[in-house]
């Protein structure tokens, strides 16, 4: 095994053992922090795939930004107690996640089929980076996709953001 | 090198546990934290494809995922504050105000 299939066993168990901890946990901000570990796991795993710019967008905005306003909302309803324990869940609820689950394994096998996948071999990479374009995932790769191929979609971005800012505003403000 | 499979079957999994967490919990928040580790479930799936394919475009559409999770966020837990203001409970069973 090499460097890069140890880290993504120990980043991939520590994941999986971390969501399982935030969906189980009694106490709400034991499992925001579970939430945060497996950010950062999921950040890790995104460096395995030479991901860079996306494993510092993970840590800085997801764990960073929004986990911390999910923090600050848990404090401020004063839910940081714990609740009741919650049982072992019933059968019902076990058959529509595990369907739920297949159903996402049907679309990944479908995609992987559909799209015409080879395998990346070191050859390939220098391939490409010979020819002098970006490495792929690094920022200035992605940078050039968001303002050259995605530029509509950035701005109409920009503007949900302040749609969803006034709508928290308005929907949090004191009745009068 | 770790192949392809092995990443979209943690992506699976992590979705499956969160769509347990949103099946199960009673809890406003926790079921937001459950929906984020969908998310993030299918991101790794989009980023582990862009490193099959070398196409850059899963990796931008992980960018648009993290701005809407964002949006989804706020807009979010401002109608949980304004639910626990009314009903001085964010147990999602008690959210029934739209109810005809």
């Amino acid at each position: 095994m090499d460097g890069t299939q140890v880290a993504f066993y120990l980043l991939a168990g520590l994941a999986v053992a971390t969501s399982v901890l935030v969906v189980t946990g009694r106490n709400p901000v034991a499992s925001l922090l579970f939430l945060v570990l497996s950010f950062f796991c999921l950040a890790g795993l995104f460096v395995t795939l030479e991901a860079h710019f996306l494993a510092a967008i993970q840590i800085l905005v997801y764990a960073g930004a929004i986990l911390v306003l999910f923090l600050f909302v848990i404090m401020l309803l004063n839910l940081g107690q714990g609740e009741p324990g919650l049982g072992l869940p019933s059968v019902p609820v076990l058959a529509l996640s595990a369907l739920s689950g297949l159903a996402f394994v049907a679309l990944l096998v479908f995609t992987v089929r559909e799209a015409d996948i080879a395998p990346i071999t070191p050859a390939r990479i220098e391939a490409v980076d010979l020819a002098g374009q970006a490495t792929v995932g690094s920022t200035e790769a992605i940078g050039t996709a968001l303002f050259r191929d995605f530029l509509l979609p950035f701005e109409v971005t920009s503007l949900l953001l302040l749609v969803a800012m006034v709508g928290a505003v308005v929907l949090a403000k004191r009745e009068r | 090198m770790v192949p392809l499979s092995h990443y979209l079957a943690l992506s699976a999994v992590l979705f499956t546990i969160g769509v347990l967490g949103v099946l199960t919990r009673r809890n406003a928040i926790l079921v937001f934290l459950s929906i984020e580790i969908m998310l993030n479930a299918v991101n790794l799936s989009l980023v582990a494809l862009t490193r099959a394919t070398g196409n850059l475009d899963g990796q931008v559409t992980v960018f648009f995922v993290i701005t809407v999770a964002a949006a989804e966020a706020a807009v979010g837990l401002a109608i949980v504050v304004a639910m626990f203001r009314r009903r001085e409970t964010v147990d999602i069973g008690r959210f029934d105000v739209l109810r005809g």
